[in-house]
């Protein structure tokens, strides 16, 4: 692997401030990507100057879609937040309420029956499933392609959604975890629809991967841009496919083995390039192993309760105490932060924002490359700005 | 994986006089914290960082936690001449126990796969001492969250290399995360030319003699 040659400052100072000298004599060119740019998924900004083509200088710039969902949960029953952390990552709300009830379960040692666990496994992974498909869908899409590989995505995602319906009562917001447990039972034929699913589903990735893989203009403009040093992503905190395209081996489902994990044998993909065909190539790869891992929940499900008859939801007040919990959520590590004081509400609500944390490098990652390429490179961080900006 | 005891005692061997004490944690989770002397938390988070064993190279999650000042009403016996006889009487005094604002740190090792290790740091006060160190130089992670905690606590961290507003606007004043935050009636408010003409008018109908005003 060669690092390219205009982009060497980024990669020799890692950990200092970002400077970049322009080369010519011209004057810089401010831009203000954003906040309505259709490639920034939603409401986001980069100030942007340019020297020529050449990204000198990008500043993010937050808060288009801030609500304080820290200061509304703080005032809310520790119950009455968990269909608020579906509109976080509006894409995924399964793994917030995953993220959320473990960190729960942790401030007060709630245990969760086995059958729940298995059901939190399958939602969980479908939803890494439907996330990584329409995340690449996106990045085509920005790249260009436009329609067709998203729609493919899509298509593939609505069936996942079906199944969420189907069990939760709606497609996105589904807020079904509940602290102990799962809100409701599937029934035997919702796990058999959902096997016919997932039978599907190997189909949809071979056809995606022949469709998009070795395609000569993805290679072209993905390859060797946007490289993010490994010990940069790990200083900066990013974490998810992001910091494994990095090559650094670090998945939460195997450090922490929360839940049931260590009873699914998957590989980790790891990428060589650290740039954006890495990233796109991991989610690639990263459908293939959870695939595996809903083949064999659906296998091993164990009959009983879905909820803990002893978990107390009525007068639900934690002992005072404090929990950090935390899951790989499709776009990384997504951590719930309690203090508890005793009373109904929580003392200190905090989400970890893996989308956010991803953003610190962005401006590492683009400096020194052109502007058409700085939406790539973002659409590669795969973020959701409900999450973002909270 | 050391326990908070064994790493505030490779804190103390390789930082002397760190100053870093144990806060334990009530709950069942077990995770203990320890709390740092902000005139020694960058060299102490340096050493987290680099310590063969240690290894904390991956800091998580930045939080910022208010913990307003606290009125305790005591009951104290106090002996008093009532009436020419001495009596001890019971009388309530309140007594304020000042507050302060909380930076908790969650560190992991992504080298040796462990952690969390929680760091906190208070200020003194909160509303004229409110400075902490920046451990942005550190570990880049925490560049936005720090950011955070003093866009919605008002926590100023030295050091910061771009201490501006995260989520709410450049000219918003106040630290919404404050729990002793009220809401302004009227976010949208701004002086307009509108107000000039307005002042004017009100001065032009001043009640003048023998005149009643507006008329």
């Amino acid at each position: 692997m060669t690092i390219p040659a205009h982009a060497p400052e980024q990669l020799k100072n890692w950990n200092r401030p970002r400077i970049i000298e322009p080369g010519g004599d011209g004057d810089l060119l401010e831009v203000a990507m954003g906040p309505h740019h259709p490639s920034t998924h939603g409401v986001f900004r980069m100030d942007v100057a340019l020297d020529g083509e050449r990204v000198i200088r990008l500043k993010p710039v937050f808060g288009y879609l801030h609500r304080n969902h820290e200061k509304i949960a703080e005032s809310v029953s520790y119950l009455a937040s968990m269909p608020y952390t579906d509109r976080l990552d509006y894409i995924c709300s399964l793994t917030n309420n995953w993220a959320y009830a473990l960190a729960v379960e942790k401030l007060t040692s709630q245990e969760v029956p086995e059958r729940a666990e298995y059901l939190r496994v399958i939602l969980g992974e479908l939803t890494r499933i439907q996330n990584h498909a329409s995340s690449i869908g996106f990045l085509i899409q920005e790249m260009g392609a436009s329609g067709t590989p998203l729609m493919y995505a899509f298509r593939e995602r609505e069936k996942i959604l079906d199944l969420f319906e189907a069990l939760t009562g709606s497609r996105m917001m589904c807020n079904y975890m509940r602290f102990g447990g799962c809100r409701v039972d599937a029934s035997a034929a919702w796990l058999d629809a959902a096997r016919k699913v997932v039978a599907g589903l190997p189909g949809f990735v071979d056809e995606f991967d022949q469709l998009l893989s070795s395609n000569e203009i993805l290679m072209a403009r993905t390859q060797g841009v946007g490289i993010l040093r490994p010990e940069l992503a790990v200083n900066a905190g990013v974490t998810g496919p992001m910091l494994r395209a990095s090559g650094i081996n670090y998945d939460i489902r195997k450090v922490d083995s929360y839940g049931i994990y260590n009873r699914f044998p998957f590989r980790v993909p790891l990428g060589d390039h650290w740039d954006v065909y890495d990233r796109f190539m991991i989610r690639m790869l990263e459908m293939r192993e959870s695939i595996k891992i809903v083949e064999q929940a659906l296998k091993d499900i164990p009959a009983g309760p879905v909820m803990d008859p002893k978990a107390k939801i009525r007068g639900f007040r934690p002992k005072a105490g404090e929990a950090y919990g935390r899951i790989e959520a499709p776009k990384g590590e997504l951590g719930f932060y309690l203090i508890s004081d005793g009373g109904p509400n929580p003392y200190r609500y905090r989400v970890r924002p893996p989308s956010l944390i991803n953003l610190t490098v962005l401006e590492d990652m683009c400096l020194g490359s052109d502007i058409a390429d700085v939406v790539l490179i973002f659409g590669s961080v795969d973020i959701v700005l409900g999450e973002v900006d909270r | 994986m050391k326990t908070v005891e064994e790493i505030r005692a490779a804190i103390e061997a390789a930082v002397p006089g760190a100053g870093v004490g144990i806060v334990s944690n009530p709950g069942p989770s077990g995770q203990h914290s320890l709390r740092l002397n902000p005139s020694h938390a960058a060299a102490v988070a340096k050493f987290l960082r680099d310590d063969a064993e240690l290894a904390l190279d991956f800091l998580s999650n930045v939080t910022g936690v208010d913990w307003p000042d606290k009125e305790i009403a005591e009951k104290v016996k106090v002996s008093k001449a009532v009436d020419g006889v001495e009596q001890t009487v019971e009388e309530t005094r309140k007594r304020v126990e000042p507050g302060c604002l909380e930076v908790v740190y969650h560190l992991f090792s992504v080298a040796r796969k462990h952690g969390p290790v929680i760091l906190r740091m208070r200020t003194v006060n909160r509303t004229d001492q409110v400075e902490l160190p920046s451990l942005t130089s550190i570990w880049r992670s925490a560049e936005f969250q720090e950011r955070e905690v003093f866009d919605l606590y008002g926590v100023v961290f030295t050091g910061h290399p771009d201490l501006r507003r995260l989520l709410m606007w450049d000219e918003f004043t106040d630290h919404p995360m404050r729990r002793d935050y009220v809401e302004p009636d009227d976010f949208e408010y701004e002086p307009t030319a509108h107000d000039a003409v307005a002042a004017r008018a009100a001065a032009h109908q001043e009640p003048r003699e023998g005149k009643v005003a507006g008329q």
